[in-house]
């Protein structure tokens, strides 16, 4: 792997204008890739699930070049229909199209920072590998007390063009002070057997508001890690809601940092898998300060030997007093050889606070499904029928109700 | 074959020649297959028993200590250690309790231990008030009227080679982690308990009634069979401080059930936590591991942990019998600069099986706490549940409680429930006791042990008193 990463590093390098210095820490974060490799089980968060095995058992060789020269023709038959949205269109990493037609032109920036370097901090190498290889890269900017009229969709699309290739992409967004924004990721592959690798930076300023939905509902056979780093201030609202359903092999990870007093975090997710995938949640929430709340809710259906994985992890520090932190996370086993596991942590400071987490695992209640019958509805209907209440519950929390209309019927959850 | 053996060769010839006074001697600093050789001729065991050392010793050259843990400590050198010393001799032990240190006696008086238990917790001379060999002997009696053997593990090798070469390592093999390794090749003394089959055991067994159990080094091993049908109660552990000058206690304990068998196991651990700035204080790195091996059997382990600088240890059970229970109830204590890194794992593997974790941990002063736990619920462990909850409670803003459970769920047919908290007293309920005339840090230990009860509970009588009141002390100065 280390002849092929040096080749296309050099490869890439040569079509980007940098100083000799931003060379220089791309190299470095080349280095330190090569040394890490992909994380493995070794890694304590990467326990449950061995990427580096995944990727060699699904993908085999990477490689890790992408040629930016030439464009894609944007297939508009993705776009969403019946919802009035901004767009930028990714396909095969490559950003083809960003399209604000809805808002005000003045009260959005969009920032080249492609010729400067953002280098990503995270403990793990996939961020060394993303620092090395991003080539384009935005920032978006939400000026004060702008809130955006529609939503925002970015559509991650890859089509048969890409084989066994590692696609890193990288986004910046600031929100300015009582500024919101809401954002839907729709992934929409066509491709086979790709590494995406996703990074996020989020910087909400006081009274901002994030909305942020990521959707990975269509089958792929696709490797995706997706990483969400967000910094909140005062009285700053961020609301995540993760589908994952679609890839082989996902990875969502949420790094919450709530800076400010009053700030407050929502992730709620549901994994909804069959056929032998494996997919996971990881969600960091550090209560860095007085006065800061978040709320988890995973919810997962498993079916055909597929495998969940949540690990969640509450931090207060010391100064953190009356915090108050929860974490739920269930699932429903519906084959003999699904699998979930758990690891929801705490890791608590301060003495002033309410946090509790709680988790449980099973397969459907028969009683339920007894009383539905003895009501008349078959069996298979009464299991459709309680797996819809299941997942209902996480997605009742999405906030914006046009939003939620969408993922329902993506999801086909019915009231 | 150098100057060390020579010394070895000769400490031989010296225990010979006065074998009465062999337990005052130590075996030379540091660790290698001499000093193993050493332990092992200096309690005449067999050739097999050497060889389960050197066994050990061989894997344990390769192992490195583990430093995932929450609580970090200074690296231990191994090889700055005695791994066997006797007693101290009479000479240095306190003649009369009026040679304690006062504070240990008013804890003692607080604790409601009658004087000549003081005298024989601190290892003074037995006087004649005091008999504890005749109490002994009287139980003894009862016990081997029913088949039951409990004696040192030394004893047992000697004794009941067959039931020993069966079962040690059976659970905690020699291959296991680093601390249980160590431990495999060097342990000293410990108990060793075996029930007949279809015997329920009369009393409490406890290392309190066992003669040549105090002072037991720090390298434990005890080793519990509970043959079909049968059941026993045993209590470890002693509810007086220790002032033992060991750092490091690195005990093996391994349970086994057979069919229907049912093991209680009760610690109430109150070793010698260090003083108020952190500095002294014990390493408690126990291994406990359970394994019920048969249908229907069940094994409950019950912890009260107060003392010791760090506790780092996670009681097991391997439910790898059908229908088979596993239980864990824990109080743990942290306070000043105290550090705990405890819980449990519970390992489904057999179908039906069924356990329950309940965890308690309070945190005061600058201590840190933290709940580490296992349940694996295998894919042939059809029809399993496991219910899991662990509170924990912070006084004060520079202690620390955390919880990292670990949920693996493999088995559709299974339930895995868990739940955790973590609070303070709330400034009402404290009030609502002073209010009533109790002083503050008489409120603080009633609202602890209300918080506490389902787990004091699970104790065997006399032991719960105890505990409750060591609840309190162990809080003493954490309130205002």
């Amino acid at each position: 792997m280390k002849e092929q990463l040096q080749k296309d590093f050099d490869n890439s390098i040569k079509n980007l204008s940098l100083s000799q210095k931003d060379i220089e820490i791309k190299k470095f974060c080349l280095d330190n890739f090569i040394d890490k490799g992909f994380p493995n089980r070794k890694d304590e968060d990467w326990k449950f699930s061995d990427l580096n095995q995944i990727i060699k058992k699904n993908i085999g060789e990477l490689s890790f070049y992408n040629d930016q020269a030439s464009t894609n023709k944007v297939d508009t038959s993705v776009f969403v229909d019946g919802l009035e949205h901004n767009k930028i269109v990714f396909i095969n990493g490559r950003i083809e199209k960003i399209d604000f037609e809805y808002e005000k032109k003045d009260q959005i920036e969009i920032i080249d920072q492609s010729e400067t370097i953002n280098e990503f901090k995270n403990s793990n190498s996939l961020s060394d590998l993303n620092n090395a290889f991003t080539n384009k890269c935005f920032k978006i900017l939400v000026k004060k007390g702008y809130q955006l009229i529609k939503p925002l969709i970015i559509y991650h699309t890859t089509n048969s063009k890409i084989w066994s290739k590692n696609i890193n992409l990288r986004l910046n967004f600031e929100l300015d002070k009582d500024s919101s924004l809401r954002l839907i990721d729709l992934f929409n592959d066509t491709s086979q057997k790709n590494f995406l690798n996703i990074f996020y930076n989020f910087e909400l300023n006081e009274n901002a508001v994030l909305k942020n939905y990521k959707v990975d509902k269509f089958e792929n056979k696709n490797i995706k890690y997706s990483f969400n780093n967000i910094d909140q201030d005062k009285n700053s609202i961020s609301e995540t809601f993760i589908l994952s359903s679609g890839s082989n092999f996902s990875k969502n990870e949420i790094n919450c940092n709530l800076n400010g007093v009053y700030a407050s975090a929502f992730v709620n997710g549901v994994f909804s898998l069959n056929n032998e995938k494996h997919h996971e949640i990881r969600s960091i929430i550090n209560h860095l300060t007085e006065n800061t709340k978040s709320y988890q809710l995973i919810k997962s259906v498993l079916d055909e030997n597929s495998k969940a994985v949540y690990q969640g992890k509450i931090f207060v520090n010391s100064e953190a007093q009356k915090t108050d932190g929860y974490q739920l996370s269930k699932a429903l086993l519906l084959n003999k050889e699904s699998e979930f596991n758990a690891k929801p942590e705490l890791e608590i400071y301060a003495d002033d606070v309410k946090c509790s987490h709680g988790s449980a695992s099973g397969s459907l209640n028969e009683d339920s499904i007894f009383y539905l019958m003895s009501r008349g509805l078959s069996y298979q209907q009464s299991r459709e029928l309680l797996i819809n209440g299941f997942l209902l519950d996480v997605v009742e929390k999405i906030t914006d109700s046009e939003i939620k209309n969408l993922i329902k019927n993506m999801i086909g959850i019915k009231e | 074959m150098d100057n060390r053996q020579k010394e070895i060769n000769n400490l031989k010839d010296y225990k010979y020649g006065f074998s009465t006074d062999i337990e005052n001697i130590q075996a030379p600093k540091g660790l290698n297959e001499d000093v193993i050789k050493f332990i092992s001729n200096i309690k005449k065991e067999p050739v097999w028993m050497l060889e389960f050392r050197l066994k050990a010793f061989e894997r344990f050259k390769v192992l490195k200590e583990p430093d995932w843990q929450k609580p970090k400590f200074p690296k231990i050198d191994y090889q700055n250690l005695y791994y066997y010393s006797a007693p101290k001799s009479m000479k240095d032990k306190p003649k009369s309790l009026d040679e304690l240190d006062p504070k240990l006696l008013e804890t003692y008086k607080k604790l409601g231990i009658p004087l000549q238990e003081q005298a024989r917790l601190n290892g003074i001379a037995v006087d004649a008030v005091f008999d504890s060999v005749s109490v002994a002997t009287t139980f003894k009696d009862e016990l081997t009227k029913q088949g039951i053997i409990f004696c040192p593990i030394s004893e047992a090798i000697q004794n009941h080679p067959e039931l020993v070469k069966k079962y040690l390592g059976s659970v905690i093999p020699t291959s296991d982690h680093f601390f249980a390794t160590l431990n495999s090749a060097v342990f000293t003394d410990g108990s060793f308990v075996y029930i007949p089959e279809g015997v329920r055991c009369p009393m409490e067994l406890s290392t309190y009634f066992r003669i040549n159990a105090s002072n037991t080094g720090q390298f434990e091993r005890t080793l519990i069979i509970a043959d079909k049908g049968s059941y026993v109660s045993y209590l470890e552990g002693c509810t007086a401080p220790m002032r033992d000058e060991n750092q490091l206690h690195a005990a093996n304990v391994e349970l086994i059930a057979l069919d229907d068998a049912e093991i209680k196991y009760s610690t109430v651990q109150n070793w010698y936590p260090g003083d108020k700035d952190g500095k002294g204080g014990i390493y408690n790195f126990v291994t406990k591991r359970g394994l019920c091996k048969g249908k229907n059997s069940k094994i409950s382990w019950t912890q009260v942990e107060t003392g010791s600088a760090i506790t780092w240890k996670y009681p097991s059970c391997i439910l790898k019998g059908d229908n088979s229970v596993g239980e864990f109830y824990s109080i743990a204590i942290t306070n000043n600069h105290q550090k705990a890194d405890t819980g449990t794992k519970m390992i489904h593997l057999g179908k039906n099986t069924k356990s329950k974790i309940i965890s308690k941990g309070i945190s005061a002063g600058s201590s840190d706490m933290t709940y580490r736990g296992l349940v694996d619920i295998s894919s042939k462990a059809k029809n399993s549940n496991n219910y899991t909850q662990c509170d924990s409670l912070l006084m004060g803003n520079k202690c620390g409680a955390h919880t990292v459970p670990y949920i693996k769920n493999k088995n559709s047919e299974s339930n895995i429930a868990h739940e955790a908290t973590t609070s303070k007293i709330s400034e009402e309920q404290l009030h609502y006791c002073q209010q009533r005339g109790l002083n503050p840090e008489e409120a603080v230990g009633l609202i602890v042990n209300g918080f506490c009860k389902e787990v004091l509970q699970q104790l065997p009588m006399e032991f719960a008193v105890e505990a409750q009141k060591l609840v309190g002390i162990s809080l003493e100065g954490s309130v205002g």
